[in-house]
C-alpha cells in the first residue's frame, strides 16, 4: 500500500494526509502540541543558529564530476577502462546501458538485444542497490547544470525579477507514455534526440556541438520561467529510475522526534512532494521512509538543523 | 453598444484554487506540446535526407540503424584513426549517431578487424561482419572524371593532402600500428594511382588503360564489386574536390 501510494505521488498525484497514525506518532504529535508559539519560535531560532552544512552536497558534486570526468579522461588518454558515454558504456569490459535509452532503443528497433539486456541488468542492479533516482542527482551531468540554473532562478526570484510558473507533476508521466509511444510508432528513438543527459554527456566526451544550444535554451527557460522544469516535469529517465529504486536498501528516512516542521528541507528539495511527511501531522509513524521519487541528493539532510532526516541502509540500523 | 452599457459589469473572477490549477494544467499541456513538438523536429532532417551520412562498417539498414543506435560513441573510442564522428542536432534523430566523414578521415581498417562493430552494444553495427571484405558502406564512383589526374596522364608529387589537412593513414612500411598524417607523407608518382595504391581492400579498384595505344599514358580508375565504400580513395584523392567519391549505401548493381 505504502509503495503504491509512493508510486502514485511520483506519477503526479497530490500527497495525502494520512488517516491513521501509529500510537507512538500520535503521542509525539500530542507532546508537540503542548509547545506554544513563542517557545516554538525560540526552538527554531536556536536550531538555525548554526550554519548550514554542505557535506552531502559537496560529496555528491564531487562524485558527479568524478564519474563524468572518468568518462572524459578515459577517452582523452585512451585508458580503455571506461568506454562510451552515459547512454551506454563498457566499464572494464562489463556492459552498462542507461535504462531509459535501452528502453527507447528496444521500443524503436523492436528487437531484444542481448548485450543491452546484460547492460541494463548491471545498471538495474546498481541503481536498485543505491535506490531512488540516485542516477539523477549523483551522475546526470544535466542535473548539475540545472542545479546551478535553479540557484540562479531562486536568487532572481528573491529579487522579484523572475517568477516560477509551476507545472503539473503528472506531465512527466504523460510525456513518458508519449515518448514510449512515439518510439514504437516512428521507429526512431525520438526522446534521445532532445535528451539533455545524452547531449551533455556526449558534449563532454566528444566535444560540444550545435545540440548544446538546445541544452542552454532549456537552462535559460528554467532560469526565467519554470524552476527546474526538465528534471521535475519532463525527464522520463527520472521516472524510469524512480521505479527501479522504489524498493532499495539505501534511502532517506525521516524521524519525527526532533523535527520542528519549519520546512527548510522542502525549500531545498527538488521533489518536495516526497517530503510531505515532514509537514505537521503528515507523518503516520515516528520513522518514515522517503518515497520513490526522491533523488537521494542529501540537500534536505544538509538543510535540516535537527538531524531529522538521514541516509539509512535498511536493516543495517538494527545491526549497528 | 448602449445595451451593454446598461448591463452591470461582471465582477472580476476571484482567483481561487480551481482557477490556479486550471492555469497550471494549461501551462503543463503547452509545455508538453512544445517539448514533443521540439522532439519531432528530428523528423525533418531524417525524412528529407538533408544530411546523408556514410555510416561505419557493419551499419544495418539506415532506418533500423537510427533506431538501434544508443548513441554512446563506443565505436568512436575504439577507432585508431578516429574516422568516426557523432552526428549533431542538424541531423535530427541522427544526433549522436556515428558516421564517417570520408573526405576528412576515411576508415582505412587500421584496426585490422572491425573494432567498431565489436564495440557496438546494440547491434546497430551488425556483428555478422567479421572482416573488412564483408563491409558494405557504399560504393566508390568516379565523380569528376575530367579532374582525375590518372585520366589526364599526370603524375603526382608531394603530400596527397597537404597541411593543414589533419587526416591520417596507416602505412605498413612505416609503422604497422601507428597511423601517419597524410600531410607528412610525400609521394613521387609518375602516374597518379593514389586511390588504387592506398585502397585497403584487395581488388576493389584498378587503373585501366584508356586506349589500346601503348604510347597513351592515360588510365582510368575502375571500381569493382569488392569495393566496400570505406572512403579511403575519397580521402587520398589529391584533386580538390575529390574526383572519386563514395555513394553512401549504394550496393553493387544498384542504379
Amino acid at each position: 500500500m505504502k509503495l503504491l501510494r509512493s508510486f502514485k505521488v511520483m506519477l503526479g498525484a497530490q500527497p495525502e494526509k494520512p488517516t491513521e497514525y501509529t500510537p507512538e506518532a500520535l503521542a509525539m504529535m500530542e507532546a508537540r502540541r503542548q509547545v506554544k508559539g513563542p517557545e516554538k519560535a525560540r526552538q527554531i531560532k536556536e536550531a538555525h543558529a548554526e550554519k548550514h552544512s554542505h557535506k552531502w552536497r559537496n560529496i555528491r558534486w564531487a562524485t558527479l564530476i568524478m564519474v563524468n570526468m572518468i568518462f572524459v579522461l578515459s577517452f582523452r588518454f585512451d585508458v580503455q577502462l571506461v568506454e562510451g558515454s552515459l547512454t551506454a558504456s563498457r566499464v572494464i569490459g562489463f556492459h552498462f546501458a542507461d535504462l531509459n535509452s535501452a528502453i527507447q532503443v528496444m521500443l524503436a528497433y523492436k528487437v531484444i538485444l542481448i548485450n543491452l539486456v546484460i547492460g541494463t541488468g548491471t545498471v538495474l542492479f546498481m541503481w536498485w542497490l543505491l535506490g531512488g533516482r540516485t542516477f539523477c542527482s549523483w551522475t546526470c551531468p544535466y542535473h548539475l547544470l540545472a542545479e546551478i540554473a535553479e540557484k540562479i532562478h531562486l536568487a532572481l526570484a528573491k529579487r522579484k525579477m523572475v517568477v516560477d510558473y509551476p507545472l503539473h507533476r503528472g506531465s512527466r508521466t504523460v510525456l513518458y507514455v508519449v515518448f514510449a509511444l512515439l518510439a514504437v510508432a516512428s521507429g526512431y528513438t525520438v526522446f534521445e534526440s532532445i535528451s539533455p543527459t545524452g547531449i551533455v554527456s556526449r558534449a563532454l566526451i566528444y566535444g560540444p556541438g550545435l545540440a548544446m544550444v538546445w541544452v542552454l535554451g532549456l537552462l535559460a527557460y528554467e532560469i526565467i520561467f519554470i524552476r527546474r522544469m526538465w528534471c521535475r516535469y519532463i525527464c522520463p529517465i527520472g521516472l524510469t529510475y524512480g521505479f527501479v529504486g522504489a524498493v532499495s536498501p539505501l534511502r532517506v528516512t525521516y524521524n519525527m522526534e526532533n523535527c520542528l516542521n519549519e520546512g527548510d528541507c522542502r525549500k531545498v528539495c527538488l521533489v518536495p512532494h516526497v517530503l510531505d511527511c515532514t509537514k505537521k501531522t503528515y507523518a503516520e509513524d515516528v520513522n518514515v521512509a522517503i518515497g520513490a521519487d526522491c533523488t537521494r541528493c542529501g540537500l534536505c539532510i544538509d538543510a535540516c538543523p535537527t538531524g531529522s532526516l538521514k541516509f539509512e541502509v535498511k536493516g543495517l540500523n538494527k545491526l549497528l | 453598444m448602449t445595451d451593454e452599457v446598461g448591463t452591470p459589469k461582471a465582477a472580476p473572477p476571484v482567483p481561487h484554487a480551481n482557477n490556479k490549477t486550471r492555469r497550471m494544467v494549461m501551462r503543463s499541456i503547452a509545455m508538453g506540446g512544445a517539448v514533443v513538438g521540439a522532439s519531432l523536429f528530428g523528423f525533418f532532417p531524417v525524412l528529407r535526407k538533408w544530411t546523408p551520412r556514410l555510416r561505419p562498417p557493419g551499419a544495418i539498414d539506415e532506418a533500423d540503424f537510427l533506431a538501434a543506435c544508443i548513441k554512446c560513441g563506443q565505436c568512436v573510442q575504439v577507432c585508431p584513426v578516429r574516422a568516426i564522428e557523432l552526428g549533431d542536432l542538424d541531423e535530427g534523430f541522427g544526433v549522436g549517431v556515428p558516421y564517417v566523414p570520408a573526405r576528412e578521415q576515411a576508415c582505412d581498417f587500421s584496426c585490422d578487424a572491425v573494432q567498431c562493430v565489436l564495440a557496438c552494444p546494440t547491434g546497430a553495427l551488425s556483428h555478422k561482419i567479421s572482416k573488412k571484405e564483408e563491409v558494405r558502406m557504399g560504393l566508390a564512383r568516379l565523380d569528376r572524371p575530367n579532374a582525375c589526374l590518372a585520366r589526364k596522364g599526370e603524375g603526382y608529387k608531394g603530400a596527397a593532402r597537404p597541411a593543414p589537412f589533419k587526416g591520417v593513414h596507416r602505412y605498413p612500411e612505416i609503422d604497422r600500428w601507428k597511423p601517419v598524417k597524410l600531410a607528412e607523407y610525400k609521394y613521387d608518382l609518375e602516374l597518379c594511382d593514389l586511390c588504387v595504391r592506398e585502397c585497403p581492400v584487395p581488388n576493389a579498384i584498378s587503373l585501366e588503360p584508356m586506349s589500346k595505344d601503348p604510347g597513351d599514358k592515360r588510365k582510368t580508375p575502375v571500381v569493382h564489386q569488392a569495393c566496400v565504400g570505406c572512403g579511403m580513395c575519397e580521402m587520398i584523392c589529391p584533386t580538390e574536390p575529390a574526383s572519386i567519391v563514395i555513394d553512401i549505401r549504394r550496393k553493387w548493381g544498384d542504379a
